[in-house]
């Protein structure tokens, strides 16, 4: 038991060592020294509530892309029903999740189901239909869309959602953000050293849709006041301060608009003549070919620029503009006008997503919290390592050695999992500070007893640390269930607890057990004491 | 050199003799817990509840104007905020919960975070935002489920694998100790009110493995006792265990408490509540490691034979050995 073959003492020393290496540029970088590039480098990175910065959890609301998914339907059986030739349909609702339409002619009704029927495949090759179809009735034809179809609608549309935050983020340039998707229906966002959150906010907040549409000028402003919108038409809304003053809405036609993710690009400039922000779009090649065609038909006639169902502003058309190029105004100040401009260039969101977790730390206050934990560390440690002196004497020390060697290793072995450093795992060392020297308090206490039980030196301690051992053993695998719990149902901080008291259960059990008594056993060796201080 | 013995040598304290007046004791300081968890109410974070907890530094100011802030948040009309100090006297933390109801409407948190700061920065220009959680109705349910979850999955696991490496009577005892040291840290923050919130939950589970380890220490000497001292009667051997691990469990609590103290003293003041819990955890379970964890074997009717079955040829070789006797 006492018995260290050198090829284990220097396996042991080559753990204990290349662990503690590790560690030393994060040691290094904290306390403001320069680390030789040349070398390696793993680094233990700052969580969010030690480095300051900001969490977002995002949630999008499956039944839009639903009832969104349901919408586009409605226009594509319409438009193929009308290219298929003279089906004639009526009766549209897509109420109730479901889309339903009556075939005028009963004889009508295969040719009906022919044409939608591609409509309604998969589009992915699982065989899996995205649309139920029914005829009910003998002339009414439901469609009902299938689990598997709207399953695979709400993955493509957060997939997008995904990529259309990463553009916007990506645009506000901050370093190293983290974006992932979370179950079926969120979004995490973390943004380190972040001072304000407020604009990112702002910016995933905005769905981004833009439309142009024309405004009935026919339209009885006394039915637009009560909302009745004439037939054709609905009524939109005008953003806060958009019409002046005064609130109010306006009616514009349904069908015949713009859609505005046919953009190429969008600045945020100012209009020449008034000095006023306005945002510079230009549409691609298909888009600007509507845009044209739009605008030359109805020269003299509002159009209105709507952004998420509110109307920005409704200018007049002048001329018919050729270029694919366009001016939005509105009441824009310099820094809306530049949020505009980043959310329409990385286009719209195709569901609305709203924050329903925010965790912002402010740099300072992270600061202040690395100051004083790193404090309370250092105090913790020295009465511990100088209560473990007075103590056990010499064992005490080994003990001591063994703690400031598992601090090390810990870091080390953080820096090279590349894990993230919390404030409860900072909490989380303090504890294994006190915690780790248990295992070499039982250790001693155990040799004090066989001791005193009349034992000679040797035994004494080749006892003490075995049968030691296995109540180490025992009371440590406690610890790790907790503590893997912890991780798995813990959220961001909570984690970094729990990684911190996983590492450090294992490390110091290396530390506590196999290290001090490779020391011990050398000095037993060395000095053959027939008496100890214990 | 004379080293400093905590605990006396041939320390002999007949603990089992104030076996009953602690465990009334015991049940009735876990039976108040539970009443004032349950009258009183936890004061649940926003992490449980849902809502703000927002973090303030006025940097010109040497106070913070505590009042003032109150009403001019008041009449955003969310509730009445609380709002108190925090770390230094110019900062603050204002704490607003969603209003009742209000539950399915997932961007009410966010838009009274939103209207929050703005009223703050707006009345106060010197005012910084340290820190801001938001939390909605959903997320804060989801939370307190998981939370609950972790906790349960704790205690079973932990049950099980004592059952498994020891006797189920050590199970059982071990469980119940459990429960007798969570339920009095959950006690503690009926009483005291402080908030609670998930990293307190990291607090109890680390409480939770800590009373473990402590009760295995006693409970792995007492097999061991068993193992050697077959015919000394129960209570006696107990006591024995109990004193001959007495030094360990003292100097162990000890150091533990050394550096949690230190924390909560000199740490970042976010995390006071977390190192409280943990404190009045160790003081607990190093109580309940002797005063229920052992008494509940008389209960249980362990006895030396408990393990003769569970003696491995090993183990047999290795007492012949240490006893130095052929059977």
């Amino acid at each position: 038991m006492l018995d260290f073959p050198r090829w284990k003492q220097l396996w042991f020393w080559f753990i204990a060592l290349s662990a503690c290496a590790a560690a030393l540029p994060s040691i290094c970088s904290v306390a403001g020294l320069p680390w030789p590039s040349a070398l390696p480098a793993p680094k233990i990175s700052l969580g969010l509530d030690l480095a300051g910065g900001s969490h977002l959890l995002l949630e999008a609301n499956p039944a839009q892309v639903a009832s969104q998914r349901l919408e586009a339907m409605e226009e594509r059986v319409r438009s193929k029903l009308r290219q298929t030739g003279k089906v004639r349909i009526g009766d549209i609702s897509n109420r109730d999740g479901a889309l339903s339409f009556m075939v005028e002619d009963p004889t009508q009704i295969d040719a009906a189901r022919e044409a939608i029927l591609p409509l309604t495949n998969g589009v992915k090759l699982t065989g899996a239909r995205d649309w139920d179809i029914k005829v009910v009735d003998g002339t009414r034809f439901v469609l009902t869309p299938t689990k598997e179809g709207i399953d695979q609608a709400i993955a493509e549309a957060m997939d997008t959602a995904t990529e259309v935050v990463r553009k916007r983020i990506d645009a506000l340039g901050t370093r190293e953000p983290t974006i992932i998707r979370q179950g079926q229906d969120r979004i995490v966002v973390q943004v380190p050293g972040l001072k304000d959150p407020t604009a990112l906010k702002e910016l995933l907040g905005k769905t981004a849709k833009l439309e142009f549409k024309l405004v009935d000028t026919t339209a009885l402003a006394s039915d637009v006041a009560r909302g009745i919108a004439p037939p054709g038409d609905e009524i939109v809304p005008f953003a806060a301060g958009a019409n002046g003053a005064q609130a109010g809405a306006l009616a514009v036609k349904r069908l015949g608009g713009i859609k505005g993710d046919r953009l190429t690009d969008a600045k945020a400039s100012q209009d020449s003549r008034s000095n006023q922000p306005v945002v510079s779009i230009t549409f691609d090649q298909d888009g600007g070919a509507r845009f044209a065609k739009l605008t030359t038909e109805n020269v003299n006639h509002p159009f209105a620029i709507i952004l998420d169902g509110k109307v920005l502003s409704a200018p007049n058309i002048n001329e018919p503009i050729l270029g694919g190029q366009a001016q939005i105004s509105g009441s824009f100040t310099t820094e809306s006008a530049t949020q505009l401009a980043i959310s329409l260039r990385s286009g719209a969101l195709p569901v609305d997503l709203k924050v329903v977790e925010e965790r912002t730390v402010g740099p300072d206050l992270g600061a202040d919290s690395i100051r004083k934990g790193m404090v309370a560390m250092a105090v913790g440690t020295l009465l511990v390592v100088l209560f473990m002196g007075v103590t056990y004497g010499r064992f005490g020390l080994y003990a001591n050695a063994a703690v400031i060697i598992n601090v090390l290793m810990i870091l080390g072995v953080m820096a090279v999992m590349n894990t993230t450093l919390t404030l409860p795992g900072i909490a989380g060392f303090v504890l294994t500070i006190g915690a780790a020297v248990d295992a070499n308090v039982l250790i001693n206490e155990r040799i004090r007893e066989e001791r005193k039980r009349g034992r000679r030196v040797f035994q004494a301690v080749e006892l003490g640390y075995k049968e030691a051992s296995r109540t180490i053993f025992d009371a440590n695998i406690t610890h790790i269930i907790a503590a893997v719990l912890m991780f798995e149902f813990g959220s961001g901080p909570v984690k970094g607890f729990a990684v911190v008291l996983m590492i450090g259960i294992v490390t110091s059990v290396f530390t506590a057990v196999a290290l001090t008594r490779m020391w011990v056993a050398g000095w037993l060796r060395r000095a053959r004491p027939t008496e100890i201080v214990i | 050199m004379r080293l400093l013995k905590l605990i006396p040598d041939n320390t002999n304290i007949r603990f089992l003799r104030w076996q009953w007046p602690t465990t009334i004791v015991s049940a009735l300081l876990m039976i108040a817990s539970w009443v004032l968890v349950f009258t009183h109410g936890l004061n649940l974070g926003v992490d449980f509840v849902g809502g703000q907890m927002i973090r303030v530094t006025f940097t010109q100011s040497a106070e913070a104007p505590v009042a003032q802030l109150r009403g001019e948040i008041e009449r955003l009309g969310y509730g009445e905020p609380v709002i108190q100090t925090f770390g230094a006297p110019n900062a603050v933390s204002i704490r607003l919960r969603l209003p009742a109801g209000s539950d399915k409407n997932t961007g009410l948190a966010e838009a009274m975070a939103k209207r929050i700061t703005a009223t703050v920065h707006a009345a106060h220009p010197d005012a910084r935002v340290d820190g801001v959680d938001s939390v909605s109705g959903k997320v804060s349910q989801e939370l307190g489920v998981t939370a609950v979850k972790a906790l349960g999955l704790a205690c079973i696991a932990i049950a099980i694998y004592i059952w498994w490496r020891f006797e189920w009577q050590f199970g059982v005892g071990a469980l119940f100790s459990l429960l007798h040291d969570v339920t009095l840290v959950m006690g503690l923050f009926a009483v005291t009110q402080m908030e609670f919130d998930l990293t307190i939950v990291a607090a109890v589970l680390t409480v939770i493995g800590y009373s473990l380890n402590d009760t295995i220490v006693v409970y792995d000497r007492i097999r061991e006792n068993l193992k050697k001292f077959r015919r000394m009667p129960l209570p006696e051997l107990l006591d024995l265990s109990v004193n001959e691990t007495l030094a360990r469990t003292v100097v162990t609590s000890g150091t533990m408490l050394i550096t949690l103290i230190s924390l909560m003293l000199l740490g970042p003041k976010v995390i006071f509540g977390f190192s409280a819990a943990l404190i009045l955890g160790i003081f607990v379970c190093t109580y309940s490691s002797i005063y229920q964890a052992a008494p509940m074997l008389i209960w249980l009717k362990v006895t030396g034979n408990s393990f003769v079955p569970s003696e491995t040829p090993l183990e047999r070789q290795e007492r012949i050995a240490r006893e130095g006797a052929l059977p």
